[in-house]
């Protein structure tokens, strides 16, 4: 089987956070990045989120709600936010959703 | 649509690891008409959301069955059926809508039926409230380059 479930690796530089996910990301594996990122980003309180989403190699709609619940908890705690590298298909499922109106798209950005 | 070239049906239960192999699964038997990657990915995100919808929804904190059951046509189409015996839909028209969601403090998007509707090209929904939902999905693969 050809799936890798996504993972989350956590960084803080310059009081940037960044949460590089790698794999596919779907509603079995959300939840866990979901609770990675969180607790990093309440911990190190950074100026930025920024979620790195090069590495990604697909997406469903479990997707959408990762990345549009971390935008809304970095703004209740005051973090600016980016998303980065979202690519291809990831990146065209932001932009059905509208979500390219709202959250700062960064980086390699291939439509 | 022509006689069914192939079918496989499959039945597996509603837990949250079997997302993966149901658009796995969905892949292997869609390579058969070498698609393009961008028709073998709208497949897996369409198969992806529909047995999410059984795993979040229609089962919610219990396990069920989920019944897939995949034709392969002459005519380069494929159509998928995902069913489920869960709680059922009340109202179809309204939970296909972009955007809406009964589920939004599990950060559920409400986009699961949209994307079905936009990678697919035909999207049914039947569903009986204390019964279950059957969605079924049809794709017209591209012509192969000659």
């Amino acid at each position: 089987m050809d799936t890798k479930n996504a993972a989350v690796k956590l960084e803080t530089v310059n009081n940037t956070l960044r949460a590089a996910i790698t794999g596919e990301i779907d509603h079995h594996c959300a939840k866990n990045i979901r609770q990675e990122i969180d607790a990093a980003l309440l911990s190190a309180s950074p100026d930025k989120l920024i979620i790195d989403m090069s590495n990604v190699t697909f997406m469903d709609s479990s997707g959408l709600g990762l990345i549009l619940g971390r935008y809304t908890k970095a703004e209740e705690v005051g973090t600016a936010f980016a998303v980065q590298g979202a690519h291809g298909r990831v990146r065209q499922m932001f932009d059905m959703a509208g979500l390219d109106r709202i959250i700062t798209f960064e980086g390699d950005v291939k439509k | 649509m022509k006689k069914s070239a192939n079918t496989l049906k499959l039945q597996f239960c509603s837990l949250s690891q079997n997302e993966s192999l149901a658009r796995s699964l969905a892949a292997a038997f869609v390579m058969q008409l070498n698609p393009t990657v961008a028709e073998l990915a709208d497949i897996k995100c369409a198969v992806s959301e529909a047995v999410t919808n059984c795993t979040v929804h229609a089962y919610r904190d219990a396990v069920g069955p989920i019944y897939m059951t995949m034709h392969a046509y002459d005519d380069r189409k494929v159509k998928i059926e995902i069913r489920d015996a869960g709680c059922g839909i009340p109202d179809v028209e309204t939970a296909m809508q972009p955007l809406y969601t009964t589920d939004a403090e599990n950060e559920r998007s409400g986009m699961g039926f949209t994307v079905m509707d936009s990678f697919m090209d035909g999207l049914t929904v039947r569903s009986k409230p204390g019964k279950g939902t059957k969605v079924t999905m049809m794709k017209k693969l591209s012509a192969l380059p000659r």
